[in-house]
């Protein structure tokens, strides 16, 4: 542990542009915040406590070599599962929701936090399984139950945007270490009768509430005005935008949760294409970072596990985006590192402590 | 560390360079996806950038909130009792309005008649906000005229077209239909209004409370653009909102308006039901007050006046006035005695015009006495000794099991709320309560109906109901139906069965023999008052004593002059053969249950049955329409 190489390895790139998507999100949080209700300068100490908290778990989790995470995946995902079953029976109840744990002073999010167990036991199952011609249909069946049972009990609290992340993060693992041609094949096919069929099953109402989810104008008052403020506010911001605390649009709270889901909206429109540009390429250091610890990680369990972790703050960076500038569906996804949100921010730094982890280790193991 | 890549020693099954290939396709996929955010953002922020500039300048897109029709409210025939008329409501939304002293300056020049009220509003904070901010409601059209004629010089002064509730009959079954007010923040904070916001109008008291959800409907909204004085430009998405059901009530609009006039100048409760169905048809408070008066805030005037009255105006005597139910409570006596054995219809008693009990004479009403007495001519004459032998053989614990049984002394389960249950006494009770153990005397009192015992009008209608109908203790019903604007049923007030009577048909018929008599027989109490020579009808009178005889006779020492006066009961029903109307009046301080309330009751009775044969006379052949002949006939003598 306390070999000198850990130190000479230690990945200080990462933990830069962590640090400075850790500021940018304060600044840009501040700045959302500040509005005419001084209650909202809370969030802004709150998150704050939030990054300290994510940070020293951060360090925790780069101490210990990561392949005790191989050993010990199936504990922790199963304790991450009790965390779910136990939002279900005792969790609070806000907003049409139960996603949150009390727990003390702190109200977490297991669904955010779920993201990384499972990416933890997916790595260990696929590195034992990974070939060169891909993996066949059957042992694809172990992983698709280890990630269907988070994914709907996620479903049903009902948490949609981080249920499909998990898919997402479990497709793109698997896509990773590469689906034999005929399954995948068969994937689609599959896919492509499942769909017509189970629409046929959903109830009119549900129809109804699929497709608000895809195009907004469905629900003008709700997702389509929320889409149609955002867009305002990010094309409004021009090249350099209306200037740090300038935003005239979030001034005047006509925003919906500009300070979480949709805090890019607010340093695009203060910042312009200018900031949204640098925000931008400032991720796609974050994820080249990722992906090459996986490059440079000499065991497919590590190798795999950055894959993860790198999938997870893609989707929902790019998710997160897109929604903000009406291209994809307006779900429930916050910005990494950015937007508001202690679960959020501490399952993020949580990864990249383990991306670290991965990092200094790669001459060791 | 690219110089590493050839030594990957941990991957067993699959080579370095596959799995570097790998990742060099997934960098691919990543690019490409960040290509598109950035073509996304170049689209918005460079090429579109002026348009929605623009656009955020004077946050041009805004959201309004199109307010449902609240549902109207109708009596069981379709007439319409409650409805919305158009109001024009002058609003500011202070951000648009620069500078706000100016344009309320300029504001109070053109509408000069509401000065007061403006710069009331605008004295306080009304923020900066994009909020409008109510300034006065219903304008009127000429003040509308003028605003709209200056509306350019008048930036962010906007008028709203919005629905104000209309009591067509103010006052009409007040009680019953109750009235609006606003929402406030406690409602708002637990989202028990979930469609609400601060400032809305929900159903306070009675139909309009109970009937809230179904009224209310559901708030549309649409999205303007508006331009820089904050005149909207453009409609850019429109949800309409969905409007309320309608309420149709049970009442019947004629026989409240009769019922209502009955009351005037007096104070009480006048109300029918049908005994088949247990539909209300008439429920009457007297004093009643303007539920126009509450709309859009009651004024603490008019608050303190309706608050201060002694005769308490918005009291629903009705269903949460308590009073004893004196001799009317015979009935439960009669039918606990034969139910228990203690009596059957050949059982007499003797009145002296006393009766003697532990060293107290307990007086008949009637200090000469009734002579002989059997069941049917002591319901019809109200004959006090004949029930305290019964109360004194039944004791108040099962004389309490059958009033439970005929439903007084608990809530009848009628849809508005703040139901009184009333009480009747049992040993435990006063024991727990009072403290005291219960007295023998005590039998005797409550078998009149006087002492502890407490029934709320609506009880004893529900109870003579059932007498009526041969023994179903059917739940009182106010609403006959909610309909879609369309006029789709979406809840229906069906027939609810509460109980039966704790009777049988023969001793039933012995108590509706003795309700017959008390009105049509000679001697019966309410002959004089009551009976017609057209319909048979039935019923009990009684009279509630206030306060004891003693007091009363040592006079008024606090001011009200009628506060020592008796209550007066009449309930009863008609046509006896075959009962379409049970009613049930109580005039408070009205002396005798025959005078007081008699003619009331009566009246209603008639009118009701009138329009009643009227309207099937209009449809059957006329062979059939002789329902007064019949009943007028033959009286029972005895």
């Amino acid at each position: 542990m306390f070999d000198r190489r850990l130190i000479q390895n230690f990945d200080w790139g990462l933990l830069c542009i962590t640090l400075i998507l850790c500021a940018t999100g304060l600044l840009i949080l501040y700045s959302a915040v500040s509005t005419d209700d001084p209650l909202n300068i809370s969030y802004f100490y709150k998150q704050m406590a939030w990054y300290g908290i994510g940070l020293f778990l951060m360090i925790l989790m780069f101490l210990f070599n990561y392949k005790h995470l191989d050993k010990w995946a199936p504990v922790i995902f199963f304790f991450s599962l009790l965390l779910l079953v136990g939002v279900l029976l005792v969790g609070r109840h806000a907003g049409g929701a139960t996603r949150w744990l009390v727990i003390g002073p702190f109200t977490i999010q297991p669904s955010e936090l779920v993201k990384i167990p499972v990416i933890i036991m997916l790595a260990r199952y696929f590195a034992k399984n990974v070939r060169q011609n891909g993996i066949g249909f059957r042992d694809l069946l172990i992983p698709m139950g280890l990630t269907s049972v988070p994914f709907f009990l996620v479903l049903i609290q009902p948490d949609l945007g981080t249920a499909g992340t998990i898919v997402l993060i479990a497709a793109s693992m698997a896509m990773f270490a590469k689906i034999d041609r005929r399954t995948l094949i068969c994937f689609i096919l599959i896919a492509i009768v499942a769909i017509p069929v189970g629409w046929k099953l959903l109830h009119p109402y549900q129809r109804e509430r699929v497709l608000t989810l895809l195009s907004p104008e469905k629900d003008p008052l709700g997702a389509g005005y929320h889409i149609r403020q955002s867009k305002i506010a990010v094309g409004s911001g021009l090249i350099v935008g209306k200037g740090y605390l300038q935003g005239t649009q979030k001034k005047l709270s006509f925003l919906p949760e500009q300070h979480t889901d949709f805090i890019f909206s607010v340093l695009a429109e203060e910042w312009g294409f200018a900031g949204s540009m640098s925000i931008l390429f400032m991720f796609v250091v974050l994820l080249v970072f990722g992906l090459n610890i996986a490059h440079g990680c000499r065991d497919s369990f590590g190798a795999i596990l950055s894959v993860g972790i790198t999938a997870m703050i893609f989707w929902q960076v790019f998710i997160n985006m897109g929604m903000v500038t009406g291209i994809m569906p307006v779900v429930g996804m916050p910005l990494p590192l950015i937007s508001y949100g202690g679960s959020s921010v501490i399952t993020l730094l949580i990864a990249i402590g383990i991306l670290m982890n991965v990092s200094m280790r790669r001459f060791l193991n | 560390m690219t110089q590493e890549n050839d030594i990957y020693k941990c991957f067993h099954s699959v080579d370095s360079q596959w799995f570097r290939r790998r990742l060099f396709s997934l960098m691919i996929v990543v690019l490409i996806a960040f290509g598109i955010l950035a073509t996304r953002l170049f689209y918005l922020q460079i090429i579109h950038g002026d348009h929605y500039y623009n656009l955020s300048k004077n946050n041009c897109v805004r959201m309004q909130r199109v307010n449902p029709v609240r549902g109207l409210i109708f009596d069981r025939s379709g007439k319409l009792l409650v409805e919305n008329r158009p109001s024009f409501d002058l609003t500011i939304i202070p951000s648009d309005a620069k500078p706000v002293d100016q344009t309320i300056k300029k504001l109070v020049q053109y509408v000069p008649e509401f000065a007061e009220a403006i710069l009331e509003t605008t004295s306080k904070k009304i923020g900066y906000g994009y909020k409008p901010v109510l300034l006065k409601t219903d304008i009127g059209r000429d003040a509308l005229a003028s605003i709209s004629a200056h509306q350019f010089d008048l930036p962010g002064i906007v008028i709203e077209a919005n629905a104000r509730r209309d009591y067509i009959h103010p006052g009409l079954a007040a009680h019953l239909i109750g009235y609006l007010g606003e929402i406030n923040a406690d409602e708002i904070n637990k989202n028990i209004y979930p469609n609400k916001k601060s400032g809305d109008l929900i159903g306070r008291f009675g139909v309009e409370k109970a009937c809230d959800e179904y009224l209310s409907g559901v708030p549309g909204g649409r999205i303007v653009q508006v331009n820089a004085n904050g005149q909207m430009v453009e409609v850019l998405d429109t949800v309409a909102p969905e409007p309320g059901h309608n309420v149709f009530l049970t009442i019947d609009y004629d026989l409240q308006q009769t019922a209502e006039t009955l009351l005037q100048d007096k104070t009480g409760v006048a109300m029918a039901m049908d005994p088949g169905t247990g539909e209300i048809l008439a429920i009457a408070n007297s004093p009643t007050f303007n539920q126009n008066d509450f709309i859009g805030g009651i004024s603490t005037v008019k608050w303190k006046e309706l608050m201060s009255n002694p005769d308490r105006p918005m009291l629903n005597r009705a269903i949460q006035g308590e009073y004893p139910p004196a001799s009317t409570y015979k009935v439960v006596t009669a039918m606990a005695a034969i139910g228990e054995g203690i009596i059957n219809q050949h059982t007499t008693f003797f009145c002296p015009g006393s009766y003697n009990y532990g060293n107290r004479d307990y007086g008949c009403w009637k200090k000469q006495g009734h002579g002989r007495m059997d069941v049917v001519n002591a319901l019809a004459q109200s004959c006090d000794v004949f029930f305290y032998y019964c109360g004194k053989k039944l004791g108040v614990d099962r004389l309490a099991r059958y009033a439970k049984g005929c439903g007084l002394g608990e809530l009848t389960g009628v849809q508005v709320d703040n139901e009184a249950d009333g009480l009747i006494p049992t040993a435990a009770w006063k024991k727990q309560t009072i403290g005291t153990p219960w007295q023998g005397g005590e039998n005797l009192s409550i078998a009149i109906g006087q002492g502890y015992n407490l029934v709320t009008p609506l009880q004893l209608l529900a109870f003579f109901g059932a007498v009526a109908n041969g023994g179903v203790l059917y739940k009182p019903l106010i609403v006959k139906s909610v309909n879609t604007v369309e006029g789709d049923a979406v809840i229906t007030g069906n027939p609810e069965i509460r109980g039966k009577l704790p009777v049988n048909r023969d001793s039933l018929g012995l108590i509706q023999k003795g309700l017959l008599q008390a009105v049509n027989h000679p001697q019966g109490t309410a002959r004089g008052y009551v009976f017609d020579d057209m319909i048979r009808i039935s019923g009990k009178t009684g009279t509630a004593q206030v306060v004891s005889r003693r007091l009363e006779k040592e006079g008024p020492n606090k001011g009200c002059k009628n506060s020592f006066k008796s209550h007066a009961w009449f309930v009863g029903y008609a046509p006896s053969e075959d009962p379409q109307i049970v009613v049930c009046v109580l005039i408070e301080h009205g002396e005798h249950g025959s005078s007081g309330a008699g003619p009331v009751a009566k009246e209603m009775i008639v009118s009701y049955l009138k329009s009643v044969f009227n309207q099937s006379s209009n449809q059957a052949d006329p062979e059939n329409m002789n329902v007064f002949e019949k009943s007028g006939s033959g009286l029972i003598m005895q």
